[in-house]
């Protein structure tokens, strides 16, 4: 059965499905710790999903898509601040309303411009190399540590590895910069921030202008490196599981990107797992382990698990009051 | 020498509000001066324009003898002015330090700078007996160690010059004597202090001069050794303090509410209610004083059925009230007014009325349904009469019940908020801080209303921070102190001193 | 004298209108981008909704989005934004699935209509049940868990239909088709100009629902308990109003009206249940409530533009492919972000010009 199952297959896989997520929910927990809730992540991700797939077909170059696709998130980002910070406008319904412009607006732009049914064209070749770690063909003989050496360790596009870097990188910002600081105390109590000094304004348009930042790469990381090109609707509801991972993970960096590399595991596993029969359970439909993560942040939401607690101010726009 | 705080002609009107009228004093050096008033009499305005908060109309701000255009806080705190509010500007989930390094952090990487300002900060608080730990949680601390650290903050700011809003509202009487002793270290180390309050005996205790503010204006200032509690009371509300209005001779009923043995402790371990016993009969007022945040809302909020409590035994009109075998007091308000139990909330705006419901719909509010027809739905034409007769009756202005009620004054939304209650013939009236935020020709008819529905034979149990109101009304007075009852005494023993001395703390014996 | 606030006509009215205008007139600029003209577009779009030959088919639309509109309405009125309205109708569909494969070889229409529309506002009501009882009781925030509901749903029915519901030899994911007993009589059978179009009872149906919720929430005690939770839970409070209970009974209310919903779309059109058909409803139903401001009035016209929008918008995609349906999704998402997101984008000016001729 474990023949079947492929565990090292899983493993690679589980590796390269945490990308899209840890972008995303990284990008999320800037924004919610500086008290905009930002809902329209998965909005980001399809846009810049598209913006990247588009440009990098369009000048045979991916870095040039990655770009288009980080200026689009951002500019996306950026509006959703106007909403939410300075009109102080409802800001969960102006995340699904991006949501659902978007993917209706990238769908109808790659039709205009590709008229191939919504699609982008294939980038075929012109995808991110993979990074071959020095020594992996001397070691791939050795059991075991050939294998973890040269493809859990190594063999991965850089975003990958960006994306995993990142994860310490937010901790620190987070918790040892000034800019951390001031963004959690405008999180936390913005009167408190604002008496000390700080625009909270200022604090949190910069925090949303980095959360379209870092989404941007988990949209571009979708339809470059995972398929090579943009499919309507394509992040399939991955921006909410970014969302559910940072619930889970109780707005911390660490705890998040755990949420998001178990969720990851999940994805890699629905794939093998149809068709394989489980001792006692037998065959286990993939939609059913699909629903799997949802389940664990409802539960996590009923307080069944540890506490989770959102940033004391999010959701409410500030006010200066005496 | 020059003092460190000079205000010259300072005036200051909030629309049709004139809340600083031509207001001129001065502040020593090196002194603790207190700035007393009653609510509404221009204290905090006038600081909050010290502080940069406000820009006066007219008028001159002197800090050591020069003059300064205030703009913005920032502008006072590089003045060397610091303020402690009353609310607390601290970021809970954070450590002291975090706290007071915030817009200061000297670095882009934190480390750079922390532990050379924990060093600092822990020098300070040696200095100045502070007592406070800068990597603490500020979750973790008491109110008063909270406090300790806005002064700390202001400290280290360089504060020469330091502005306390009412500090001793939310402290112990333990953690008041902390303070003052603080207070006194700075006085020594040659700091000004500005003390914001309406205690007479913390005036008394701690302070070297008193300023008066009445209506907008300075209406004396005086050496404390010189002067006296009763002097600055009469100065305070400038008018003979008893003020009689119209009421029957006390003689009342049959027992309405019977508390014994009453606890409330929160989640936290905190007790909030210790051993509470008393007794309120029909056609008596009973005044709970004390100062705000002493266990008064929280016994208020477990008689009218919003709260439950830990343990004790409660009856009215003889029966136990029925707080049963529950976990949360979910829709148990409903049960209690069904009894004949009516509730003046303390904060009319969070709890008694919907700010964007007219006047009329919050004539039935937590009585609408009483007001149905026979299909379950309202009976307009019978509300419509009712709220009319009730806004004439309890002058409501404007009378316009289709206007909604967050657009009338706070003195009119109070109004409305009685009307409803006493015309539901409640047999117990609770009644909360009922003239906050009220206007002084409002105060007493809203005090002749209570007083008429005492004559009546209503039960009320008036809960008031105004020991003047307290002395207009009550029949009986109890004094809670740290969520106990401190003391007990008939309207008769009124005395503002042993009443003090009760709020604050001290045992009848 | 000068007004700090805008009067009710202005707030009430004149916002939204604005607010849909602004909307309105950056898709223009996108149909424009497109190579279309914006105005023909506009006209293509209004004959083929609006005129009475088509006019059936906009109106049957719309029935599904009053549902959907009056669901997030009354949940949003309880102070809840209920954005589980979409899996709600999905898991509603099951229900009168049930109730029709149970019972259409047996019963008469006139108890099987019934049943299954009893069916699908119980299961529409189970799936917002769990919810509202988290946010009632443990706090959980109804936003987040909602979304996971909607999420759940999907990969629930994907597993019951391909399951347990395809028939024996058949590709499609989607059940048996129902017995014409099930099928809610058409509106067309006494008004022939509706005759082609699936307008049905819903629509009727929808309009009583319409009524009934206005009387109820402006005109009855417990609508009024209602509307002070949504304002002010504190006071509700105070007013003796069991918070936890009104939470829990607003989205029983809220999920059964999502499966009306259901009952219109497939009982009304399709007779069988197919993987994804709420296709969006309950997202524009969010639309519709924030558009229309949970008023009676504004869900019904809200819901008649957006159902204006797909008629006519099909009509449109298919003689100008350069405007793809998808185009109505992107309308959609700007409708919901002016009309719900930036309602007081145009307020300070307005205020001002009344003001300023005030004089």
């Amino acid at each position: 059965m474990f023949e079947d199952l492929q565990l090292g297959g899983i493993v690679v896989s589980t590796i390269r499905n945490a990308p899209v997520l840890i972008f995303a929910a990284m990008a999320g927990l800037f924004a919610e710790r500086s008290g905009v809730i930002d809902l329209a992540l998965e909005g980001k991700m399809l846009a810049s999903a598209f913006a990247s797939a588009a440009v990098a077909f369009s000048t045979q170059n991916v870095w040039y898509g990655v770009a288009a696709g980080l200026a689009v998130s951002a500019a996306i980002a950026l509006i959703q601040g106007f909403v939410s910070i300075t009109q102080k406008g409802n800001q969960l319904v102006g995340g699904i309303a991006i949501n659902i412009a978007m993917s209706g607006l990238t769908f109808v732009l790659a039709e205009y411009f590709f008229h191939q049914g919504g699609q982008t064209p294939n980038l075929g070749e012109i995808r991110l190399a993979e990074i071959i770690l020095p020594g992996t063909e001397a070691l791939k003989g050795i059991p075991f540590l050939g294998w973890f050496y040269g493809s859990v360790l190594g063999g991965h596009t850089i975003l990958v590895y960006l994306a995993f870097a990142l994860i310490p990188l937010v901790h620190w910002v987070l918790y040892h910069s000034r800019f951390g600081l001031r963004l959690r105390a405008c999180g936390e109590n913005p009167h408190a921030a604002d008496a000390a000094g700080v625009s909270v304004e200022r604090t949190r348009y910069l925090a949303m202008f980095i959360a379209g930042v870092l989404c941007s790469f988990s949209g571009a990381y979708i339809s470059i490196i995972q398929s090579g090109f943009f499919l309507r609707d394509m992040t399939a509801g991955a921006g909410y599981l970014a969302l559910t991972a940072m619930v889970f993970g109780n707005w911390r960096p660490a705890y998040t990107a755990i949420g998001c590399v178990m969720f990851g595991f999940f994805s890699a596993v629905q794939i093998q797992i149809e068709g394989v029969d489980l001792p006692v359970v037998g065959r286990i439909p993939g939609s059913l382990i699909q629903m799997i993560p949802y389940v664990v942040t409802v539960i996590v939401l009923a307080g069944l698990m540890a506490k989770s607690v959102a940033p004391k101010a999010i959701g409410r726009p500030f006010v200066k009051s005496r | 020498m020059q003092p460190a705080v000079e205000f010259r002609n300072i005036s200051k009107a909030f629309g049709a509000v004139q809340a600083n009228a031509d207001v001129s004093f001065q502040i020593a050096k090196g002194s603790i001066h207190g700035v007393i008033g009653e609510n509404g009499a221009g204290k905090s305005t006038l600081m909050s324009i010290l502080y940069g908060y406000y820009n006066a109309d007219s008028g001159q701000v002197l800090i050591d003898g020069a003059p300064h255009n205030i703009r913005t806080s920032h502008e006072a705190i590089a003045l060397g002015i610091g303020m402690v509010h009353q609310h607390f500007m601290l970021v809970e989930n954070m450590t002291v330090l975090d706290n007071i390094m915030l817009g200061s952090e000297g670095a882009f990487r934190l480390a750079t700078q922390r532990s050379k300002v924990e060093a600092q900060l822990r020098e300070i608080c040696t200095r100045y007996r502070l007592d406070v730990d800068p990597l603490a949680v500020i979750d973790d601390l008491s109110v008063g160690a909270q406090q300790r650290v806005e002064i700390l903050k202001q400290i280290y700011r360089s504060a020469n010059i330091l502005i306390l809003d009412e500090p001793t509202a939310v402290l112990t009487a333990q953690e008041t004597a902390s303070l003052f002793e603080i207070l006194r270290l700075f006085k020594e180390q040659g700091k000004t202090i500005i003390l914001i309050t309406h205690k007479l005996g913390e005036i008394m205790e701690i302070t070297d001069e008193v300023t008066v503010m009445r209506a907008g204006r300075v209406v004396g200032a005086v050496h404390t050794a010189a002067t006296s509690k009763e002097e600055l009371a009469n100065m305070m509300v400038g008018r003979p303090i008893v003020s009689e209005l119209p009421r029957g001779p006390w003689n009342p009923g049959a027992p309405v509410l019977e508390v014994a043995d009453l606890q409330l402790t929160d989640a936290n371990g905190v007790r909030l209610l210790a051993d509470i016993g008393f007794s309120l009969r029909a056609g008596e007022i009973v005044a709970i004083a004390g100062v705000s945040g002493n266990g008064q809302s929280e016994l208020m909020q477990i008689l009218s059925g919003m709260r439950l409590p830990s343990s004790g035994k409660l009856s009215f009109l003889g029966k136990a009230l029925p707080f049963g075998k529950r976990h949360d007091a979910d829709g148990l308000p409903a049960t209690f007014r069904s009894l004949g139990i009516g509730h003046v909330p303390e904060d009319r705006l969070r709890d008694g009325v919907i700010k964007d419901f007219s006047v009329m719909q919050n004539t039935v509010f937590g009585y609408q349904d009483r007001v149905k027809n026979r299909w379950g739905l309202f009976d307009f034409k019978a509300i419509a009469a009712r709220c009319a007769h009730l806004l004439q009756a309890f002058d409501v202005r404007p009378n316009n019940p289709d206007l909604r009620i967050g657009l009338l004054s706070g003195g009119n939304q109070q109004k409305v908020v009685i009307a409803r209650e006493v015309s539901a013939k409640p047999k117990l009236m609770l009644v909360g801080q009922p003239t906050r935020g009220v206007d002084i020709g409002t105060i007493e008819s809203i005090h002749t209303q209570l007083l008429r529905m005492r004559d009546e034979g209503v039960a009320i149990l008036l809960v008031s921070v105004e020991l003047e109101e307290v002395r207009a009304l009550a029949d009986r007075i109890i004094v809670m102190s740290g969520g106990r009852i401190t003391g007990e005494l008939k309207i008769e023993e009124f005395d503002t001193t042993r009443i003090g001395l009760l709020m604050g703390g001290m045992h009848k014996s | 004298m000068k007004t700090t606030e805008l009067p009710r006509w202005a707030s009430g009215f004149v916002l939204p209108l604005l607010n849909l205008l602004t909307a309105l007139v950056i898709a223009g600029l996108v149909i424009k981008l497109l190579g279309e003209s914006p105005v023909e577009s506009l006209q293509i779009l209004i004959s083929n909704s609006l005129m009475l030959e088509h006019l059936g088919y906009t109106l049957f639309y719309a029935t599904t989005f009053i549902f959907t509109g009056l669901s997030v309405s009354v949940a949003m009125k309880a102070g809840l934004f209920n954005i589980g309205t979409e899996g709600q109708m999905y898991i509603g569909g099951l229900g009168l699935t049930v109730a029709m494969l149970a019972f259409d070889a047996s019963l008469p229409a006139i108890l099987l209509i019934p049943a299954a529309i009893l069916g699908s506002m119980l299961f529409g009501a189970l799936w917002a049940f769990l919810p509202g009882y988290l946010q009632a009781k443990r706090g959980s925030h109804i936003v987040v868990t909602t979304i996971m509901f909607n999420f759940i749903a999907a990969s629930l029915m994907n597993f019951v239909i391909v399951k347990y519901l395809i028939p024996e030899g058949e590709q499609n994911p989607s059940s048996r088709p129902f017995a014409d007993s099930g099928s809610m009589p058409r509106l067309g059978e006494w008004i022939p100009q509706f005759a082609d179009a699936p307008l049905n009872l819903g629509f009727l149906l929808a309009l009583a629902a319409l009524a009934l919720y206005g009387i109820v929430v402006w005109r009855s005690p417990w609508g009024y308990k209602l509307r002070a939770t949504g304002l002010n839970p504190n006071a509700a409070h105070y007013a003796g109003v069991s918070i936890s209970r009104m939470i829990i009974v607003a989205m029983l209310i809220s999920g059964a009206l999502a499966g009306l919903a259901a009952v219109n779309s497939i009982m009304g059109s399709t007779h069988y249940l197919s993987i994804s058909f709420p296709a969006g409803a309950g997202f524009i139903g969010i639309a519709v409530a924030l558009m229309g401001r949970q008023h009676p009035v504004g869900i019904l016209l809200s819901s008649v533009l957006f159902g204006a929008l797909i008629q006519g918008g099909g009509e449109l995609s298919f003689q100008k492919p350069a405007i793809p349906p998808e185009t109505f999704i992107f309308i959609q998402g700007l409708i919901i972000l002016f009309c719900g997101a930036m309602e007081n984008l145009y307020g300070p000016a307005l205020l001002k010009l009344l003001n300023s001729r005030k004089g």
